[in-house]
């Protein structure tokens, strides 16, 4: 019999023993009235409701928005922890900066033999149409959201560098409008560090990262799929709190070398996009001739240093998780220092030995697309049925080098408001860092993904999960 | 602004008045019915003409009864512009141009929204039927009512303004046209029975039952109604009251944007046609041809506005 894994709980790490940072809030809610919260917490889903906060799932034709559950139990992180973390996340963000800068320009790093040419050469995320190109102020992730699990007091390990278009920030801001609405006085008992900041920090940002030839205030604009892209609250939240339009490919158009919107008025310039598009729709004339929702001729005007693409068009190959596994390298080959944070031993299906291995062990171990996000396509070895493993084993001896497999992880909990009280359920975390030529800002916290199955080791929305709070406490 | 925005605005806005256009010609034919023993088939296609949905009307159904009308009208996903569709497309739309709506006004249409799937999972049961119609006019007042506190006097507003008005002469119009017959001073019913209850339909069917018995006492001539309904500068259902609407948004454009367009031209000469217009010139040049040529005009009118101000590049 296997005896139960015993996890890292957050806030609890015995029947009385509250770890620290929960201590102020332990004591409020063993003062609470369960009822009370449970009505809260349905307060708090009608309110989601009816402003809109809802993501869409792909391939469900009737259920076309859903919300993100939320839990009102928030996850409380010290600031030591945090300064920790923050620092790793400084670190790596700025190693990526300068892979990306190097895979794009003299590939140093390939030729040093660190990174081996072909993974980066043969990766669909590669754009040899980025090659000898330098973005604006020389920064390619304007925006990134870095995916951290925790096992332990001290370990920290780096699971993913969402460095596309990561999503989720909204949520981090309406979880924290929502708490502070529904129990203000939490509040005043914690020391709460501010997120409402990061709309302003976003678009000041995005601004430092214009163009040089911009003369006077550039003007910034999100760029959407369209409301039925999955995330497009948020696309239409940030464009709002920004202040800035929202447009859509066919709102653009290339005129006299720069890109332009329709308006009411005429045309006007846009100096920095925001593009929540991904590459392969970009630009129909460079990439995917069928796209509808890019910009014809977007990649020249690029080119020609006529316009921001925040992020830069090609980042993916520094998200890749088979580059990930070559991180802890990359960060000492750019920073010259160990790196702060750890990743996660991870087998590459590509190598013989490893996919050997993966193969004999997979019960154990947590499969993953190499260019897979969402948590689609991927296996959670301990969870899965005989029959799941046997299917999963056939797609990977056909193609091994479409996956990486890592072993699973004993993610911390923290626990979420159940009906029987408090339950202790898996956690990750995305904190957001915004880059700009002026300088790095990580946001104290981020997004809090919870797995509110049992035992679930799945966070991602479109797989059931749902979001928390986030706190760092001021010392 | 963007285009796209404007015309996001615009047709939320048409779509809104159209859902509540839509449930008041319900409330005015389910009235007739319930007051009148025979015929209520006519009384229900006239409802289905009005409301511009005839084609797939008849594609679906072969008679007019009221149960097929008021869930046709009501909830069918096959009627582009049943009240469900409508105010479907009218937050779709919202969503779309979010960014330019105060919170209280995105909240009121998504609410409309979610109570009116909710109110109409099912075929609504003639019991319900005055309940359910009374919660879709409450819910359209709400996202009006939030429009008018809260918007900002820009540009925002004036296509949204544009888009209620254009709708609202539409409609009007409308039914002006399918009971034409019912105003002209020939109509060998005048005075009868019959004929009142025809006229009050008509005038329930603009909501102004009350508002005309206000102005005109009880003076309910065909001449009066039709007067009423195309040229009262009082009444905000009235065509002439619309086509302000639209001249006066219009004006504010001009002025915002420092530019006028061709749509500015169609306005003027629409509104220079209203002043100088009596309902007894109406009559003359026939009301089905004065009618026929207002619809007509509205419509280009709107794709004026739709080119000029680049709703659609």
């Amino acid at each position: 019999m296997n005896t139960p894994r015993k996890h890292f709980d957050e806030m609890l790490l015995g029947a009385n023993d509250v770890r620290a940072p929960y201590s102020a809030y332990d004591k409020w809610f063993a003062a609470q009235d369960p009822a009370r919260l449970t009505k809260k917490s349905k307060e708090a889903e009608a309110f989601f409701r009816r402003t809109g906060i809802t993501f869409n799932v792909y391939g469900q034709a009737a259920a076309q928005e859903r919300l993100i559950p939320f839990d009102l139990i928030p996850r409380i992180i010290a600031n030591r922890e945090w300064t920790k973390l923050s620092k790793g996340i400084e670190q790596r963000v700025r190693a990526i900066n300068m892979f990306l800068h190097d895979i794009y320009n003299r590939q140093e790093i390939l030729r040093a033999g660190i990174v081996p040419v072909d993974l980066v050469r043969k990766n669909v995320a590669f754009l040899p149409q980025m090659m000898g190109f330098s973005p604006p102020g020389g920064v390619y992730t304007h925006i990134v959201g870095t995916d951290i699990v925790r096992t332990g007091e001290d370990d920290f390990f780096v699971l993913e560098d969402n460095a596309r278009t990561p999503s989720g920030v909204s949520y981090m801001l309406e979880n924290r409008e929502t708490m502070l609405q529904m129990f203000p006085e939490l509040f005043s008992q914690n020391k709460v560090k501010p997120v409402s900041n990061y709309p302003k920090n976003l678009r000041r940002s995005l601004e430092a990262s214009a163009p040089a030839n911009c003369d006077g205030r550039p003007t910034v604009a999100i760029l959407t799929p369209g409301i039925h892209n999955s995330a497009y609250f948020e696309h239409s939240f940030l464009a709002d709190q920004m202040g800035v339009e929202l447009v859509e490919g066919h709102d653009l158009r290339v005129m006299d070398g720069r890109i332009k919107m329709r308006t009411t008025r005429g045309y006007k310039t846009i100096d920095v996009l925001y593009r929540r598009v991904d590459d392969d729709y970009l630009d129909p004339l460079s990439f995917n001739p069928d796209s509808m929702l890019g910009v014809p001729g977007i990649m020249d005007v690029y080119r020609a240093g006529n316009i921001t693409i925040a992020n830069a068009p090609g980042t993916g190959i520094a998200d890749d998780k088979a580059i990930y596994s070559y991180m802890p390298e990359i960060v000492e080959f750019y920073t010259g220092e160990k790196a702060l944070l750890k990743n996660v031993q991870t087998f590459r299906c590509s190598e013989a030995d490893s996919l050997k291995y993966v193969l004999e062990n997979l019960d154990e171990l947590v499969v993953k697309e190499v260019h897979g996000s969402g948590g689609y396509g991927m296996l959670v070895g301990p969870a899965a049925s005989k029959k799941e493993i046997t299917n999963f084993a056939a797609k990977l001896r056909k193609n091994p080098s479409n996956y990486i497999a890592q072993p699973t992880l004993s993610l911390s909990t923290v626990p979420i408001f159940a009906k029987k009280g408090l339950a202790p359920r898996h956690v990750d975390l995305r904190p957001f860092v915004l880059l700009s030529p002026k300088g790095m800002d990580i946001t104290p916290g981020g997004l809090t993904r919870v797995a509110l199955k049992e035992g679930s080791l799945v966070v991602n929305s479109s797989q059931g999960g749902g979001t928390k709070d986030t706190w760092v406490l001021e010392d | 602004m963007l285009g796209k925005t404007a015309g996001g605005l615009y047709w939320m806005f048409r779509f809104l008045e159209r859902s509540e256009n839509t449930a008041r010609l319900i409330e005015a034919g389910f009235r007739i019915a319930l007051t009148r023993s025979s015929d209520t088939a006519s009384e229900w296609k006239s409802v289905v003409t009005t409301a511009g949905v005839r084609s797939s009307y008849d594609a679906k159904y072969d008679s007019y009864t009221s149960v097929n009308v008021v869930d046709f009208l009501l909830r069918d996903p096959a009627n582009p512009s049943s009240v469900m569709s409508s105010a479907e497309k009218a937050r779709t739309n919202a969503r779309m141009v979010r960014t330019a709506l105060t919170t209280e006004v995105w909240e009121a249409v998504n609410e409309n929204w979610m109570v009116l799937r909710d109110t109409l999972k099912r075929p609504v049961k003639e019991t319900d039927l005055p309940t359910v119609l009374g919660n879709i006019r409450r819910q359209s007042a709400l996202v009006r009512g939030a429009m008018h506190g809260t918007m900002l006097r820009t540009d925002i507003y004036d296509f949204a303004q544009i888009g209620t008005a254009l709708e609202r002469a539409d409609n009007t119009a409308r039914i002006i046209d399918v009971k034409y017959y019912m105003l002209l001073p020939s109509a060998q019913f005048v005075g009868s029975a019959l004929d009142n209850v025809q006229w009050e339909t008509i005038l329930r069917s603009v909501s102004a039952h009350r508002s005309f018995r206000w102005l005109n006492e009880d003076d309910m001539t065909s001449a009066n109604i039709a007067d009423f309904l195309i040229l009262d500068s009082r009444f905000p259902r009235s065509l002439s009251f619309c086509s302000r609407i639209i001249e006066d948004s219009l004006g504010f454009l001009a002025k915002d944007y420092n530019q006028t367009h061709p749509c500015h031209d169609v306005i003027e000469a629409q509104r220079n046609t209203f002043r100088s217009l009596s309902i007894a010139m109406v009559f003359d040049t026939g009301l089905h041809q004065f009618i026929t040529d207002f619809i007509n005009q509205n419509n280009a009118l709107g794709q004026q506005i739709e080119a000029d101000y680049r709703f659609n590049g």
